[in-house]
């Protein structure tokens, strides 16, 4: 099993659209969503919070996403309702891009600190990535005149490159699974300048069809990864 | 005059609490409605009469238990930051008082601290942010002044403490909740919840006074 994530929210729909999305990107990941009130207005319960908490860590640990102060406050309260239990954090994070890289993080295989820590790290990532934005962008996101180049291996690095071929380019969902999988391996893969293992990054490249990814990894499972990157673009991530 | 209070006064404390809320919701809603949302006459009300309808259906055996009840309704209920506020409070509070049956001076100015501490804990607020901690802090203070003059002594201090610090707030500008969005503009009204906490310290009194 994986780490499981509760998604606390002032309003029932959007934590149950939270969990919606996030069940695309982390199939395997139990996503509990405790919105509203016990009698269904806006607002937040302490109940339901607990009950979610439970649900959600299924032996491997839960982290915590909130929306607005009072949710904050209420998985506090919850928290310290169940003793503070040391298998369950609560993430300070944006809600849905904390989510998303909290799930594909959890799909990976994270443990309970990797999950907290990937979700807190989703906003400062894409602050920095619009910060860059001139260098992540570069041979990203724009037609390559040049195409792909042959695979090479330089200092033990495997560098490849590979063109995106489907319509909606590197989207969501494929950043999450191309994160999610690269996440669980012993591996260093950079796309584009971009941590490969980090969905929020992937998704801040903004590769479109046709762009080219230019791949480098190492580690032990170098090749593995390429391989999969390789099989996942030729497939235009299951979309062509 | 008793010189301890048992769970007759939890009890008695509570509703009488339940039943000022209720009459002064209106009063509530229309002080949240100029600096906040309008809906912290009728979060409290609900809350209270859910948390007395509790009380009701699994009797608790001693204060604490009675305290604990409250929070564990409060936080499920209220739906607005009041609930974690006032839930987190009665919780320590519980937690304070532990299983101990009768109430002495030192214990219920452990009870009021540690009602207060859960508040700052959780709302992250500081005195003089126009919460509900201008109307606590002042009432901590002062139960722990008269503490030795007898339980009544002590909780009648910490209301009118409290109603003071609450009158208090009218001036400030807000730093923490919703009213802050409003900056200067929340100047010139008194904070709902300090005025919430000052209805509930004064039936504190009034139970003990009875007591």
């Amino acid at each position: 099993m994986t780490v499981g994530i509760l998604v606390v929210s002032h309003s029932a729909k959007i934590a149950e659209g939270a969990c919606e999305l996030g069940a695309q990107m982390a199939p395997d990941v139990r996503l509990e969503a405790a919105g509203g009130t016990d009698d269904g207005r806006i607002g937040t319960s302490l109940e339901k919070v607990m009950a979610g908490v439970d649900a959600a860590n299924t032996g491997d640990g839960a982290v915590i996403l909130c929306d607005l102060g009072s949710a904050v406050m209420v998985a506090e309260s919850a928290l310290e309702f169940l003793g503070d239990p040391s298998d369950v954090a609560l993430a300070d994070a944006p809600l849905i891009e904390g989510l998303v890289a909290a799930a594909v993080a959890a799909q990976g295989g994270a443990g309970v600190a990797a999950v907290k820590a990937a979700a807190e790290s989703a906003l400062a990532l894409q602050v920095q990535a619009r910060i860059d934005g001139t260098v992540l962008l570069n041979g990203a996101g724009v037609r390559s005149a040049s195409g792909p180049e042959p695979s090479r291996s330089v200092g033990g690095v495997i560098v490849e490159d590979f063109e995106v071929l489907n319509q909606l380019g590197l989207h969501a969902r494929p950043a999450a699974v191309l994160a999610g999988y690269l996440g669980g391996l012993d591996v260093a893969v950079d796309i584009n300048g971009a941590d490969g293992q980090s969905v929020m990054m992937l998704m801040t490249l903004a590769a479109a069809q046709g762009s080219v990814l230019h791949v480098k990894a190492s580690g032990p499972d170098a090749r593995r990864a390429m391989d999969f990157i390789a099989e996942q673009c030729r497939s235009g991530f299951g979309e062509l | 005059m008793a010189a301890t209070l048992g769970l007759d006064w939890a009890l008695d404390w509570l509703h009488r609490a339940g039943a000022v809320l209720a009459e002064q919701r209106m009063a509530l809603i229309e002080l949240d409605r100029v600096i906040g949302d309008a809906d912290h006459g009728e979060n409290m009300e609900r809350g209270f009469t859910a948390a007395l309808a509790k009380l009701e259906a699994a009797p608790p055996a001693t204060p604490g238990a009675a305290l604990k009840s409250v929070a564990m309704t409060l936080m499920s209920t209220v739906g607005g930051a009041a609930g974690p506020l006032y839930g987190t409070a009665f919780l320590r509070a519980a937690t304070a008082l532990g299983d101990a049956e009768e109430l002495d001076d030192a214990a219920l100015l452990a009870m009021l601290t540690a009602a207060r501490d859960g508040i700052v804990a959780r709302g992250k607020a500081d005195p003089g942010d126009k919460t509900m901690i201008d109307a606590w802090t002042p009432a901590v203070d002062a139960a722990g002044a008269a503490v030795g003059q007898g339980p009544a002594a002590v909780l009648r201090a910490a209301a009118d403490a409290a109603a003071l610090g609450a009158e208090a707030t009218e001036p400030l500008v807000a730093r923490k909740g919703r009213a802050s969005y409003l900056g200067e503009r929340s100047a010139g009204h008194r904070d709902p919840g300090a005025q919430s906490t000052s209805f509930i310290l004064r039936a504190a009194a009034d139970a003990a006074g009875n007591a």
